[in-house]
């Protein structure tokens, strides 16, 4: 979009209308009196400039972009967190996410040696090692494969690790916008294999990048064998550079870190590889000092996207109770909410679709008394197993693990309507 | 409750374990593709395990690390490895349990062959793969040599990094013992309401960025 007119960028937007509501809702009266006078040329009986005039034609975007009211609809980033903006992180804005699809153009990013701009026409994917015949294919072998659409959601497991000494920061967006969930369009990583001939004793399969840092991560055979994607499409279109045009990995269901994008080499072999990313980084330390890794799978979880610290309530009366739940192991059962701290807790309405390993979308009617509310959502997923508080994460792993914080997330909702993220004993 | 969900947990259990070599599937040949030569396959395949597959030829002694690492690698990492502003520390033997445990190359990488891997594969961080093998063998060298696991005399090789011995090398579980939280779905009086309490808020810690950050105007002051 750097060639468009300066007017067009999204950058240049005004005050979208629902900051303006908002802020009347706080009590900001100037505002309110503000947004009553704008609404009066264009509220019945008149007819408002938009109606009154032809707007620009076909062809005036040829590539659409959201209307320039969303202008709050931005991937963030924590500048404290990380010492270089090519090795660091930025956040899904969850808070505004309409469904399970997460926009392209907003879905997380996590780079280890800034975004590498990949010619597809020259790029290879290499499979060797433990294999009858080693492959060199382009994309244009890729796209002749056979291909698979699945929804899976990816997410770091270092979402929310930020949280695990306590409430830090007071964001939906930033304690839990390491995820998004999307169309992927590719193939089976075992339709790949299979054209090189696996060889007896191979166990594991080394996937590395093609960005600077060569990113690379060790997945058993197993798992690639049984749903493991070579990913070019994300959500109807080519991947975004942002997530690995024009090759990536999808692992369904499993931290973030194993789907290596900008795949350019796959090396099977019997034994794990052990690198930094394995060892230094994506393990956890436990409080005796010992760390577990290889922690693959993203257990039960789940997050009420509205209200949030971001998505106040706006007075007394009823609202409906929004949000995401989802599981690596499999599909989500149940999701429950609470609006006491945890004391009672009701069943909340699970959208369609329900997929394996997908952000799944809840919402639960909730007719709102003014009072003071501590607003919690719990899922469940097809195994049974059952999202935690924190607290009880905090008993068996104490605060060093970063990774895996899939705890139950407590929204405080005070009589003005704000809403703040807290922790509860 | 079906069997299924058991099922996948075994599965996992066998994942972590390695145990049980998947049997490989039929080769089915689309006839797309062509054959790497050897050269291109060397070319690419850098990775370097712990039992010294994969590193390549040559060697390098911690002298010839020391001008390489002050020319290199000290203005991030710090001139005696203790690391610059935010980048990653890679010398001090601190704790690795306690309030502010201390992860380090020193403390907390189980192999010597993971420091030359990541070297090769990413460092310097801006110029990646500007190095030969024998410079990160010596880069390798002397930065195990300042976290005092070698001494002065080490030549790091393809030989003698796969005998290093880390000091945390018996430090990692190896396997995922998830589910470690056995939760049923309770509905009703959960829990005593006197025994709810907040314990803490992210309201007024200023972690959360307000240049970058969400709504800035809505957020409380």
């Amino acid at each position: 979009m750097a060639d468009l007119p300066a007017e067009q960028r999204r950058e240049t937007v005004a005050i979208p209308r629902r900051r303006v509501v908002l802020r009347a809702g706080l009590g900001a009266g100037a505002a309110a009196f503000a947004a009553a006078a704008g609404a009066a040329d264009t509220a019945p009986p008149a007819d408002p400039a938009w109606s009154q005039s032809l707007g620009p034609g076909i062809g005036d975007r040829v590539y659409g972009h959201p209307s320039q009211f969303e202008g709050d609809v931005l991937r963030r980033n924590v500048p404290w967190l990380t010492a270089s903006a090519e090795s660091s992180v930025s956040f899904t804005p969850l808070q505004y996410q309409q469904g399970i699809i997460t926009a392209s153009g907003v879905f997380f990013e996590r780079y280890h040696a800034g975004r590498p701009t990949v010619d597809p026409t020259r790029h290879r994917l290499m499979i060797h090692g433990m294999v009858d015949r080693p492959l060199l294919l382009t994309m244009d072998d890729i796209h002749r494969l056979p291909s698979e659409n699945r929804i899976h959601f990816i997410e770091c497991p270092a979402n929310g690790g930020m949280e695990w000494r306590a409430a830090q920061l007071n964001s939906l967006q930033f304690t839990h916008g390491m995820i998004g969930c999307a169309e992927w369009t590719g193939v089976k990583l075992s339709t790949v294999l299979e054209q090189c001939g696996i060889k007896t004793g191979a166990q594991w399969v080394l996937a590395e990048g093609a960005d600077g840092a060569h990113m690379a991560r060790s997945i058993p055979l197993e798992k690639c064998l049984d749903d493991v994607l070579l990913v070019y499409g994300q959500n109807g279109e080519a991947l975004r550079p942002e997530q690995g045009y024009p090759l990536r990995l999808v692992v369904p269901g499993w931290q973030g870190n194993v789907n290596v994008k900008w795949i350019r080499r796959l090396q099977v072999g019997d034994q794990p590889w052990f690198t930094r990313e394995e060892t230094s980084k994506y393990t956890e330390l436990m409080p005796d000092g010992k760390a577990r890794d290889f922690t693959w799978p993203i257990y039960a979880k789940s997050v009420i996207t509205s209200p949030c610290p971001e998505m106040p309530v706006n007075g007394p009366g009823l609202y409906e109770i929004r949000g995401f739940a989802w599981s690596g192991l499999g599909k989500v059962n149940q999701v429950d909410v609470s609006v006491d701290g945890g004391v009672n807790w009701a069943h909340a309405r699970l959208h369609d679709p329900v997929l394996p390993k997908a952000l799944t979308r809840f919402t639960l009617e909730w007719r709102w008394d003014g009072k003071p509310a501590l607003l919690q959502s719990r899922a469940t997923d097809e195994t049974g197993f059952v999202q935690p508080t924190i607290a009880e994460l905090r008993a068996v792993r104490g605060t060093n693990g970063i990774y895996n914080n899939n705890a139950i997330q407590t929204w405080q909702v005070r009589p003005d309507g704000s809403v703040f993220n807290v922790q509860l004993a | 409750m079906s069997s299924w969900p058991r099922r996948l947990a075994l599965l996992g259990i066998a994942i972590a374990l390695g145990s049980g070599a998947p049997v490989p599937p039929e080769t089915v040949d689309y006839g797309l593709g062509t054959t790497p030569t050897q050269q291109q396959i060397d070319g690419w395949a850098i990775a370097a395990r712990p039992d010294g597959q994969g590193l390549p030829p040559g060697h390098g002694s911690v002298k010839d690390g020391d001008d390489l690492y002050a020319t290199m690698c000290s203005t991030c990492h710090g001139t005696f490895g203790e690391g610059e502003g935010r980048y990653p520390r890679l010398v001090g033997e601190g704790t690795l349990t306690g309030e502010r445990p201390e992860p380090t190359i020193q403390s907390y990488w189980p192999y010597a062959t993971t420091v030359f891997d990541y070297v090769n594969r990413a460092m310097p961080f801006p110029t990646p793969h500007m190095l030969t093998p024998d410079q990160v063998y010596a880069i390798t060298a002397y930065v195990l040599n300042i976290s005092g696991i070698v001494g002065d005399d080490f030549v790091a090789d393809r030989d003698s990094l796969p005998k290093v011995q880390m000091p945390n090398r018996n430090g990692f579980i190896w396997h995922d013992p998830r589910p470690d939280t056995h939760d049923t779905a309770c509905m009703t009086d959960c829990r005593n309401p006197a025994d709810i309490k907040i314990t803490s808020t992210a309201e007024g810690k200023n972690l959360t960025p307000r240049e970058t950050g969400p709504l800035d105007t809505s957020l409380p002051q």
